[in-house]
């Protein structure tokens, strides 16, 4: 039943960042347990709103009524008991319900295969560590799926550089939020490869609109790939590529570094996103710019034409600068 | 006859009107709890105005993807703003008006207990509202042109620090909430001293009408819940301006203090909103159902019960914060139970309604359509109330839906109603029944399609304070309709505007008692003389009207 109520909502309402179409146990149980909220409150409504409209049409002064005042009733103590009552039963079941959902999430044992990744949330992007498998990279989560037979769910410790923040993916799990000075947990365990999207839901500053969320779930194989690409230190070879040498000679010698890492290089600042294999990202800017030269340029040109309100201000580079390094930043695999 | 020290307090001074000046040095100076009442009144109406111009630009911004009709930077602002001033210089002022308005008249009292303080709480609150529109000047101070604060109407830390709010919008945000603050639980104070000690003869609390209740368990709420507010703001200037670091969490504060001050003061705020819009429904609804409202004792008891039990559920606007499986679990229960009481009192009206003679003037349609739209801002609430649901949606367009439900739907919506019905004993005039209606519905079609709609958005992942978004999301379609609906209650509300002058000069003649109610406030002329009542009146019953003009069937009979 739950679903094709999902189907037809789906039908209606399409949008990948609906909670009605979840793919993980998280935003699974959130969305049984909606479900059986909205039939109960939907019960409700129809019964008191059904009796409130009889009760004003069937109750309405008439041309023809009399000048008389309707008997005055006052009251009656076992009608103000049934609907004291009822009511309560109603909240002690729907209580249990939640509690069972809330332990579900909240106190499942995490099994010994699970993936940890601690996010960090900044102002306005997001930054991942791999901790165990020695990765760092920004804005595009991977995970592996997880088997409901063998579960590697991956979870999440989220915390704050800076104001808060909240990591909604609404078809993986309910949002949590990211809180400086404080440690939250998540776990999602999407059940099938694919792009998940979200963005952050705790207002954080100028830009929060635009510090989206995208979550690559994808094969053993394939996250095991992506891991191993992921830890190489970013070694292009520039020999044949002069304009991406002199870029690289640029970058490094200009503010950049300051704010970004380039593992193996002198670039080691953490203020903004990890450069390190910057090209294999399809988009930047946390989310809402593809990844490509024109746009990369135009954004090192001048963030702020892109995201308004940014905290990467614009360096001035003049044409050439902007060219060569542009060329070696889309070198960094 | 019986009843003869009511009718004797039916007065008939004329009043007189005079040159403008001497008007507004009247005005000014006044300690009379109706001019102050009309003022707070007058005030709430002038910034829901400004607050509404807000929320149609923010929604003219939303209507479709990618637009650029204003900056990110004002869209946040707006949102400050508006949030801002509807609670603190449109709902508080205004329920106080009322409060202030009536709840002497109610209980035959002369003026409230204390009518100089009454005096400071107004001037005091309405400084506070022109202090934080001043920010759109003075609020950058020495860094550039001003700026209106752009942290949220709940201003969450940190980013109310100085690192990442320098300049001085916060400052005047900051003392603006505070200065309301002041104001507001100096009203309260009063509203309780006058209800207990200034009530007339005979006026037992087992007989004060419902709204004088209702007022009263607000007023003790906002002792409560406006206390931690007014400290947290202070500390929040300390921490601005001293080095302290309560929120700081830079130097090793808490985020999350601020939110548990903030939200223990948040959540009862709703019901110190609330609990007078329950009181004008509960005035309104009995008359013009020519019925007493059912259940009397069981009203005020879940009223009482409301206000304990809304001390108790704050954090469940923090299900997100990571308070671990047993403090989700205590605030999921707490906030389920107050469901009870509330149900209870749909009950009563639905039982009220029942069996009597429903007259469809356009202040009972209003507490009709109120009905049916709190019923379903309850329903929503329950779906919140639920903490797994609740990761889902909190912070979603879905709760915007789900509180602008309760505070357009069930507060906006009565409180029109309450225009409608105490217009006449305020100015001796009625408001145009046509336009009323034109009101009305050009009101609610744009409430639904505002807010019915925006619900949706919510449920597909749209998160709230954004001041643009991609296509593709499902989200377009959605917020065009909510953006038009917008439009239809802009125009409502004008027309409503335009009833309220045009009826002080060319509404019909009230007469003391419009209605044939049956509450004290109709026992003197409209508008009332400065003293409300030549001679103090002595009360029967909970209804003394109805006592005179029912002496075959006497209220009193049924105690
Ligand atoms: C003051 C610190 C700072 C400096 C200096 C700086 N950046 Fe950035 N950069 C940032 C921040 C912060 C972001 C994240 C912006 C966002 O998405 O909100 C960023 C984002 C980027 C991105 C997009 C990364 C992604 O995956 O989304 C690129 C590319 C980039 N910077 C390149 C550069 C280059 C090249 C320079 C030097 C010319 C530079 N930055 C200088 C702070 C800085
Ligand atoms: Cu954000
Ligand atoms: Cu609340």
């Amino acid at each position: 039943m739950y679903n094709s109520t999902r189907l037809a909502i789906l039908g209606v309402a399409h949008s990948p960042t609906s909670i009605f179409d979840p793919a993980a146990t998280p935003a699974r149980s959130a969305f049984g347990l909606s479900m059986l909220v909205l039939s109960v409150t939907l019960a409700i409504f129809l019964t008191v709103g059904g009796m409130l409209l009889y009760a004003v049409i069937r109750f309405r002064q008439r041309p023809t009524d009399s000048d008389r005042e309707p008997a005055q009733i006052y009251g009656s103590n076992q009608i103000e008991l049934s609907w004291t009552v009822i009511p309560i039963l109603i909240v002690v079941m729907l209580f249990l319900s939640t509690t069972r959902v809330i332990l579900d999430t909240q106190a499942a044992p995490k099994p010994s295969d699970a993936l940890n990744v601690t996010v960090i949330g900044h102002q306005f992007w997001w930054e991942y560590r791999y901790p165990k498998l020695g990765v760092v990279t920004a804005n595009e989560l991977h995970v592996p799926i997880s088997d409901p037979a063998k579960p590697t769910p991956t979870y999440l410790a989220l915390s704050s550089a800076d104001t808060d923040h909240s990591f909604w993916v609404p078809r993986l799990a309910g949002k949590t939020d990211l809180i400086p000075n404080r440690l939250n947990t998540m776990w999602i365990d999407p059940q099938s490869p694919g792009l998940y999207l979200g963005q952050c839901a705790q207002y954080c500053g100028t830009q929060h609109a635009k510090m989206l969320l995208r979550v690559y779930a994808q094969s053993p194989e394939d996250f095991a790939a992506w891991i191993k690409q992921q830890q190489r230190p970013a070694e292009p070879d520039l020999s044949g590529n002069a304009a991406a040498a002199e870029g690289q000679t640029v970058f490094m010698h200009s503010a950049c570094i300051n704010c970004h890492t380039v593992a193996g290089t002198v670039a080691t600042g953490r203020f903004g996103p990890d450069l390190t294999h910057l090209a294999s990202r399809d988009t930047i800017a946390s989310g809402p710019v593809q990844n490509t030269a024109e746009n990369l340029r135009q954004w090192i040109a001048d963030p702020n034409s892109m995201k308004p309100g940014v905290l990467m201000p614009s360096m001035h580079l003049n044409d050439h600068d902007l060219d060569v390094i542009t060329a070696y930043l889309t070198t960094l695999h | 006859m019986a009843h003869a020290p009511v009718l004797e307090a039916i007065d008939q001074t004329q009043i007189r009107r005079r040159p403008p000046l001497d008007v507004l040095y009247e005005w000014v100076t006044t300690v009379d709890h109706k001019k102050l009442g009309l003022m707070y009144i007058g005030y709430a109406l002038l910034f829901l105005v400004i607050a509404g111009f807000e929320a149609v630009l923010m929604r003219i911004q939303l209507a479709v993807p990618n637009n650029h009709f204003v900056s990110p930077q004002v869209f946040n602002r707006l949102f400050t703003m508006h949030g801002t001033t509807m609670i603190f210089f449109v709902a508080m002022p205004v329920m106080f008006g009322f409060g202030n308005y009536l709840v002497p008249l109610m209980i035959g009292a002369r003026d409230m207990a204390f009518p100089r303080l009454n005096a400071f709480s107004f001037w005091i609150s309405a400084f506070g509202g022109l202090l934080m529109y001043f920010s759109y000047l003075g609020g950058d101070g020495l860094y550039g042109m001003g700026s209106a604060p752009d942290v949220g109407w709940f201003a969450y830390a940190p980013l109310t620090a100085k690192v990442f709010s320098p300049g001085h919008s916060t400052d005047y945000w900051t003392l603006a909430v505070l200065l309301s603050g002041v104001g507001s639980t100096g009203t309260a104070l009063n509203i309780v001293t006058t209800v207990l000690s200034m009530r007339c003869r005979g006026m037992k609390l087992s007989r004060l009408p419902l709204f004088v209740w209702l007022m009263m368990v607000a007023s003790g709420i906002v002792f409560v819940a406006v206390s931690p507010l007014t400290a947290a703001q202070i500390m929040l200037i300390l921490d601005r301006y001293l080095g302290a670091h309560f929120f700081d969490t830079q130097a090793g504060g808490s985020a999350v203090l601020w939110m548990h001050f903030f939200w223990i003061f948040g959540h009862p705020e709703v019901y110190i909103l609330v609990l007078p819009a329950f009181g004008f429904v509960n005035e309104i609804i009995p008359v013009f159902s020519r019925k007493a409202v059912f259940g009397y004792p069981a009203m005020v008891a879940a009223s009482v019960g409301i206000g304990f039990i809304s001390l108790s559920v704050w954090a469940h606007h923090m299900f997100t914060v990571g308070m671990g499986a047993a403090g989700n679990t205590f605030f999921v229960f707490s906030t389920m139970v107050i469901s009870v009481p509330t149900g209870i009192k749909i009950f009563n009206w639905l039982a009220t309604l029942w069996g009597g003679k429903i007259i469809f003037k356009v202040p009972m349609m209003f507490c009709i359509a109120f009905l049916f739209q709190f019923l379903v801002a309850g329903l929503t609430g329950i779906m919140l109330s639920a903490a797994p649901f609740n990761w889902q949606l909190s912070a979603s367009y879905f709760v915007v839906a789900h509180f602008h439900y309760v505070i357009v739907g069930a507060i906006i919506t009565s409180l029109f109603g309450a225009f409608y019905y105490w217009y006449p004993k305020m100015t001796g005039r009625m408001m145009s029944e046509t336009l009323g209606k034109w009101h009305f519905w050009l009101f609610i079609i744009g409430f639904h399609l505002t807010f019915d709609f925006m619900h949706v958005p919510g449920l597909l992942g749209m998160p709230r304070r954004i001041y643009t978004y991609e296509a593709g999301r499902g989200w377009e379609g959605w917020n065009l309709i909510v953006g038009i609906g917008a439009l239809f209650q802009t125009a409502g509300t004008l027309i409503f505007v335009y009833n309220l002058v045009r009826s002080y000069y060319r509404g019909e003649v009230a007469g003391h008692d419009p209605w044939d109610a049956w509450t004290l406030e109709w026992a003197t002329p409209s508008p009332p003389p400065s003293y409300n009542f030549a001679v103090e009146p002595t009360v029967r019953s909970g209804r003394p009207l109805w006592d005179l003009k029912h002496p075959e069937d006497l209220d009193e009979n049924y105690e």
